[in-house]
């Protein structure tokens, strides 16, 4: 790393500007002096807002990105995406029949999908993005979840796609009907809010509250803590 | 994306290499005799005293005005409380209110998408709710919590052995009646989820349940590492499918307060185009979040971009007091290389399911899940008090997180299924967590204390309700881990419901900015600069050298 240079020409919307290297493409065009009102979510790459799309020198593909996330290059070519117009469907949660394929009722358009693959190269979460598309058409719903699940609904991949399609807007369908209808809670949850309802723990909760400093104090040294117990897998 | 199928060159220099090599030496000696032991409550305290951030007293000044005028508090936040405003209260009052609802929603996080959804629950049509929130819905800190909730659901665990280590983990300066709430209230939050289509990790449809720092059952609830995400990708699509209206870049810049001086409404600012909109309302959520981005001592954050206190400054110039802002969670674990993301979070997760905090000899030095500014200042004291940290090229220094042992005890493959955003995180930057440990340092993480409220989610100013990390009180001085997203599905659901109710008893006269006037005479008598003010809305990361020849800054 450190024979790299210290400084790394990039271009914004065509502009040239010298930044520090090792620097991510949003503290780059901060640096060149951007201030991003749109662009900027949680500056750590769970929020999406800072989609981005670059080229580099010499090269004829366009690529993906995070701003937060991906590192400067020399020779980069880039903007940020403010925003991805992609409507949603709207539905009633307790109205969906998990035994129908209601993906596919409310996102016809996923009949189009021409696997082309280039939601999966626009995902920067590096999602097999076609291949949870292909489990919907089939009304694999527990497929959606487990490829989906990391999607951060940047929108990179709606926004690629020749079909239209509205890849993380399906895919926020399918998991939490899955929720609702194959991922019921444990037994011991429903059990705890009986309890609960019942007002089992509100005259141990009384004494905790009124309790002196010293009292809790006396208490919390006193606590036996659980061992973790090896969780299976 | 970049690496792929490139030849991988080290991502460590060689010095950080040659620690790693010590790490790794003391790896299997370390896994066969378990963790360092807990400490005591008197070798807490004395390590707090000497290395955590909050007990440098020059670090912190008292309040010189306002309804909390002589509490001690951090320099940042003092400079955005005492601060003018940036309106002119005369030029608003002219205008008419251009939208009127029954229950305005100040934030677009968990808090406020949790009392927009409960305003309703409880009768408020969509239509008479409007969420308006400085970014995106969803830009937020709730979208980045990553290791869990906590909840007492299991029947080896019960809402006062919960309450006991929330109590334990605030050194007992928690609101007692707040503490209560949040214990209480939880499994019934984890069953809402449910009901939601939130899933939580399952292993033979029981949950996945951890420990976290400072808990004494296994009660963190998670969505691999992506908790916070799932919680907040649900509770925002529930918000689309109600229509309850979202204003987005929409920022709140003042409260209005009518003659009586109950909560009307605030003044929004079209962050685009700088248009003013004045929302009338019949009660105001606040939950706007919390000050990472005032970078407290100057240390790097894990916030996200809006998290500047602007809903703190609002309420205070309204007359609400503030409680705990003395107190700073600095997060024990912020990655400290490389320094292009440096400061962002490395989830408590790595430590609950088994990584330990080791130095550049590869010793451990303290128990991984102590509460959170207890480790946060061992891992101070390591690198500043014993000489034992690991310096970084870019002169940062760190200790080792020593990511490899998760696989060791729970089987390979257990960090890419369990932690898949962390170890995407590094593996970007060609580092891969489950081969190589991670060099991690304190950063700033959360507001511990805000605005006072009452179980309900009242405010001083009647009609004004708030939850989430814009409040104080319910963790004291210290927040345990899984407790933020509790808080703000506890605490947003209570205040949306209380402003339901309000709303539906109670009509504000016309909106004003009488007390913005009141706060501005007494910052000039307290001589307070001019030039100094707030709400600060968004950070300014931009180079000194370019804003010094811009038209505005030359």
């Amino acid at each position: 790393m450190s024979d790299e240079p210290a400084t790394t020409r990039i271009f914004i919307m065509g502009k040239a500007y010298d930044v520090p290297a090792g620097v991510t493409i949003m503290d780059a065009m901060e640096y060149a002096g951007y201030r991003f009102v749109r662009g900027a979510g949680c500056r750590s790459g769970f929020c999406g807002a800072c989609g981005t799309v670059y080229r580099k020198e010499g090269d004829y593909r366009l690529e993906f990105a995070l701003a937060c996330q991906e590192m400067v290059e020399d020779g980069i070519h880039l903007t940020q995406l403010p925003f991805t117009p992609a409507p949603r469907e709207d539905y009633v949660l307790e109205d969906l029949d998990p035994t129908e394929n209601v993906l596919l009722q409310h996102y016809p358009e996923l009949a189009r999908c021409v696997a082309c693959n280039t939601c999966t190269k626009a995902c920067p979460q590096d999602l097999e993005v076609m291949d949870y598309i292909q489990a919907a058409l089939r009304g694999d719903l527990a497929r959606v979840v487990e490829l989906s699940f990391d999607c951060i609904q940047c929108g990179l991949c709606a926004m690629r796609c020749p079909a239209d399609i509205k890849h993380y807007h399906m895919a926020q369908m399918a998991r939490r009907l899955y929720g609702v209808s194959a991922s019921p809670a444990p037994g011991h949850l429903a059990e705890r809010l009986q309890e609960m309802e019942a007002g089992r723990y509100e005259d141990e909760l009384d004494a905790l509250v009124a309790a002196s400093t010293e009292e809790l104090k006396a208490r919390y040294a006193e606590r036996d803590i659980e061992k973790s117990s090896e969780e299976s897998a | 994306m970049s690496g792929t199928g490139d030849v991988r060159v080290d991502p460590y220099p060689a010095e950080m290499r040659a620690s790693i090599e010590r790490v790794e030496a003391t790896r299997a000696g370390r896994l066969r005799d378990g963790p360092t032991a807990a400490m005591s409550a008197v070798e807490r305290d004395e390590l707090l005293k000497a290395f955590h951030p909050d007990y440098k007293e020059d670090k912190k000044r008292a309040l010189a005005i306002g309804p909390s005028a002589g509490q001690l508090l951090p320099h940042e936040v003092a400079e955005v409380l005492e601060a003018y405003p940036l309106l002119e209260p005369e030029a608003v009052e002219r205008l008419e209110p251009d939208i009127e609802v029954q229950v305005l929603v100040l934030g677009g996080g968990g808090a406020a998408t949790v009392a927009a959804l409960f305003a309703h629950e409880q009768g408020v049509p969509a239509s008479e709710i409007l969420i308006a929130t400085k970014l995106r819905h969803g830009d937020c800190n709730t979208i980045m919590a990553q290791g869990g909730i906590q909840a007492a659901d299991r029947p080896a665990d019960s809402p006062p052995i919960h309450y006991l280590d929330v109590l334990g983990g605030g050194h007992y300066t928690n609101d007692a009646e707040l503490a209560r709430a949040l214990v209480s209230d939880a499994p019934m939050i984890i069953d809402w989820h449910e009901r939601l289509g939130i899933l939580y990790d399952k292993v033979g449809g029981e949950y996945l349940e951890a420990h976290g720092g400072g808990t004494s059952r296994m009660r963190m609830h998670s969505a691999k590492d992506y908790t916070g995400m799932e919680l907040m990708r649900v509770l925002r699509d529930e918000v689309r499918n109600l229509a309850i209206p979202v204003l987005e870049f929409a920022t709140a810049v003042e409260l209005l307060l009518d003659e009586e001086g109950q909560a009307a409404g605030a003044v929004l600012m079209n962050l685009e185009t700088e248009e003013m909109t004045v929302v009338r309302a019949h009660a105001t959520v606040l939950a706007t979040g919390g000050f990472g981005r005032l970078h407290i001592q100057g240390y790097p954050t894990t916030n996200h971009y809006g998290a500047t206190a602007d809903g703190l400054v609002l309420a205070y110039r309204a007359g609400v007091p503030v409680i705990d802002m003395d107190s700073v969670q600095y997060h024990p674990t912020g990655v400290a290389y490389p320094a292009a993301i440096l400061g962002q979070l490395a989830t408590e997760k790595l430590r609950n399911q088994g990584a330990e905090p080791v130095n550049r000899d590869g010793n451990a030095f303290v128990y991984p899940l102590e509460p959170r500014d207890v480790e946060a200042a061992a891992i101070i004291r390591e690198c500043y008090g014993r000489d034992g940290g690991v310096s970084t090229p870019s002169g940062v220094r760190g200790v080792w997180l020593d990511t490899p042992m998760i696989d060791e005890i729970h089987g390979k493959g257990t960090i890419k299924r369990r932690l898949a955003a962390m170890w995407m995180m590094w593996n970007r930057h060609g580092i891969d967590i489950s081969v190589d440990p991670a060099l991690v340092f304190p950063t700033l993480h959360y507001q511990n204390g805000g605005v006072e409220i009452d179980a309900r989610g009242a405010t001083a100013v009647p009609g004004l309700f708030a939850g989430g990390e814009v409040a104080g009180g319910v963790h004291g001085k210290n927040r345990l881990m899984g407790n933020s997203l509790l808080d703000c599905n506890v605490f947003g659901r209570r205040a949306g419901i209380a402003a339901a109710q309000w709303a539906q008893e109670h009509r504000p006269g016309k909106g004003t900015l009488s007390h913005v006037a009141r706060y501005t005479a007494s910052l000039e008598s307290a001589g307070i600069p001019r030039a100094r003010t707030a709400p600060m809305i968004l950070p300014d990361y931009r180079r000194e050298a370019v804003l010094a020849r811009t038209l505005r800054g030359g």
